[in-house]
């Protein structure tokens, strides 16, 4: 059975989307073939500069770019990026990242979610990455958002789901794919996160600077198929203390009958 | 720091000036009151001066052992009184483990990127008397402003070499490199550059924000050194004399709109380590008050000029290096430009471990790129202004791109959107 998930109106079979930053340029190319990457973030501000060191130039053909507009600092700011990514033929897909905080690089959910309001109502399909919070990712969903992007961890810090039970409630209450984006550092950590149900997982400073970089993307492509695989089929419950007793405590309650009885 | 070391006098002077020269030099009763505000320079209401100042005041680099430094290194999040023990002699024979440390937050933070960019000096007139500067008023040196038709040849030839970043920098001369003059640099160096940076002398904020519109996201001021005493007996004429106003400037610059300010001392001017720390401090104060606002550091040594090359003496690059690392631990967000007054192995070196910027194809005088990128079309008589300062690296971006490269680092021309 296909297993797919889609944005604007486009149908995605990877799981795993691969961020394009922190990179030797010619490693870019192995990672996204080795990681079998559909998905390549880019920042418009390195795609806009002369040909030759555009990282454009590095992103395999028929991979789907969805350009950020990271470097923006409010809403408006965002706004015009987007619509820069528009011109420069990045298409209408576009992942809106708005930060306001130079040190942790946090996203700002309420200017992310003027931004998607304005951005999805000029016809782009609004990827908005942000802080996990439900409030805000309710909001996002009647902005127009296409999916919302929430960070596990702060990002570069490769602390994986630092924000695990805020990640799991959006997943439980949101109907768009919920992509996890930011902090997720090793293999197994993407691995949770698909676990979870989460619709793909978002990965870039791990594989950019791992020792052997189209390794890593490898090793991340089995870890968010694996994860995806266990969370379709229904992971067994999972007890914080003791074991589950295979024989019921209540059993000597019986079932109507006296003589029905365990041993 | 012996300033007497600086006081040299140019041939060419004499009269009253040689004669103010002297008394300026002797006499501190003949100088302007240092941390005194003048009439036209706004005054923001800050603390972080005072805060900085007396952070530097009280520290005592003597005071850290090697268990502080070890327990430094052993925690997560780099405290005040952690970067302290980083900065002090006691972290010497820690540079290595400091070393790796840096390069995993470098890592972290900025992958294998480093940033290129190259400076245009578009003026070297100045009004102050700063005795370690080469361009200082006193100075018998050949004195150039580019015209727009000079500075646009000048652009073109940078821009030519691929290069996408510019900081342009005048000297300290408000009348003869007004806001006006700085702004139509600006405008030109748009069309020709991604992204322009300032390094011209501390303005008000609504200076900043025309500057801003005109076109620069970014601007360096440096402090040179954080000691008010020491800078009293630096800076001896001029605006730049005063202190505060000189302090506040990236907070105006922010406050104007631009997307990032950078910080410096001069190592070698004052003590080194408190300069260090009060840097540092600067930069983080600043980010908590201004967390949008992009925050990067250099750290220049003082280098020799055609006339103190005696008293430039002082940080080793040992030194400098502990002093880079303990920036990237403390601050491990803020971009580090290393520039071309550091040798070529010592940027490359640093580069990736703790640099995340480098300047490349630099000339330090006024109208020489041409003569300088295509070599032997002028022989110096075309009318070049003189250097700040003696550089030690003299690649072009391509020779610094293959460097950078060969180790598995990526040069980036341009990260920046103006927005």
């Amino acid at each position: 059975m296909k297993d797919t998930f889609t944005l604007g109106g486009r149908e995605f079979s990877s799981r795993f989307i691969l961020g394009s930053g922190k990179y030797s340029m010619d490693l870019i190319r192995a990672a996204v073939e080795s990681g079998g990457a559909e998905i390549v973030t880019l920042a418009v501000r390195r795609a806009n500069t002369r040909p030759g060191e555009s990282i454009l130039d590095h992103i395999p053909a028929g991979v789907t770019l969805l350009p950020n507009t990271s470097g923006a600092r409010n809403g408006e700011e965002a706004v015009r990026i987007a619509r820069l990514a528009r011109e420069l033929g990045c298409g209408d897909l576009i992942k809106v990242e708005v930060i306001h905080d130079s040190k942790y690089l946090l996203p700002d959910n309420y200017e992310t979610v003027r931004a998607t309001e304005q951005l999805a109502r000029e016809g782009f399909t609004v990827l908005p990455y942000m802080h996990p919070d439900l409030n805000a990712a309710r909001d996002l969903v009647s902005a127009g958002a296409a999916a919302v992007m929430p960070l596990g961890a702060p990002i570069g810090s490769n602390r994986g789901l630092a924000a695990r039970e805020f990640l799991q409630i959006l997943i439980d209450e949101i109907d768009l794919p919920v992509i996890v984006d930011a902090g997720i550092g090793r293999p197994s950590q993407a691995c949770e996160a698909m676990e979870l149900g989460a619709a793909a997982v978002m990965v870039n400073t791990a594989v950019a600077t791992a020792g052997d970089v189209p390794a890593m993307a490898a090793a991340f492509r089995l870890a968010v198929e694996g994860g995806r695989r266990a969370y379709l089929a229904g992971p067994g419950r999972v007890l914080d203390k003791g074991a589950a007793a295979s024989d019921p405590l209540t059993g000597f309650l019986g079932g109507g009958g006296e003589e029905h009885v365990h041993g | 720091m012996d300033e007497t070391l600086f006081f040299t006098d140019a041939p060419t002077l004499g009269g009253p000036a040689l004669e103010h020269k002297h008394r300026l030099e002797r006499d501190p009763s003949a100088r302007s009151d240092c941390m005194a505000y003048l009439p036209d320079m706004e005054r923001i209401d800050s603390p972080v001066r005072d805060q900085v100042l007396a952070q530097a005041a009280s520290y005592d680099c003597a005071r850290y052992t090697a268990a502080d430094v070890a327990a430094a290194l052993a925690r997560e999040r780099c405290t005040v009184e952690d970067l302290k023990a980083l900065l002090s002699p006691a972290a010497e024979p820690f540079l290595e483990q400091m070393a790796r440390r840096a390069r995993r937050e470098t890592q972290r933070h900025f992958g294998n990127t480093v940033y290129l960019f190259t400076p245009l000096y578009l003026a070297n007139y100045c009004e102050n008397y700063c005795v370690y500067c080469g361009f200082h008023r006193y100075n018998g040196i050949r004195r150039k402003k580019l015209t727009a038709a000079e500075m646009e040849r000048e652009m073109e030839v940078i821009a030519s070499s691929g290069m996408e970043e510019i900081l342009l920098l005048t000297g300290e001369s408000r009348s003869m490199s007004s806001v006006e003059y700085i702004g139509q640099a600006c405008a030109l160096a748009r069309r020709y550059f991604r992204n322009v940076g300032l390094e011209i002398y501390p303005a008000n904020t609504e200076e900043y924000r025309y500057l801003h519109e005109c076109g620069a996201d970014y601007v360096t001021v440096f402090q040179e050194t954080y000691d008010p005493a020491g800078y009293e007996k630096l800076h001896l004429q001029g605006r730049k004399r005063v202190f505060p106003y000189r302090f506040d400037a990236q907070e105006r610059a922010l406050r104007g709109g631009m997307r990032g300010v950078a910080f410096s001392a001069l190592l070698g001017l004052g003590d080194f380590r408190t300069d260090a720390l009060a840097t540092a401090l600067h930069v983080q104060m600043l980010q908590r008050k201004y967390p949008h606002g992009e925050m990067s550091l250099s750290c220049p040594r003082l280098r020799p000029t055609r006339h103190n090359a005696p008293a430039a003496q002082g940080v080793s690059e040992r030194e400098l290096l502990q002093v880079l690392c303990a920036y990237r631990i403390f601050l491990p967000y803020a971009g580090i430009t290393v520039s071309s007054r550091e040798r070529a192995a010592f940027r490359d070196g640093a580069a990736g471990l703790v640099a995340t910027k480098l300047s490349a194809g630099v000339s330090t005088g006024v109208g020489d790129h041409e003569e300088k990128y295509h070599a032997g079309s002028c022989d110096g008589a075309c009318g070049a202004g003189d250097e700040q300062f003696e550089i030690s690296d003299g690649r072009s971006l391509r020779e610094i791109y293959d460097a950078l490269t060969a180790k598995g680092l990526q040069p980036v021309l341009n990260d920046a959107l103006y927005v």
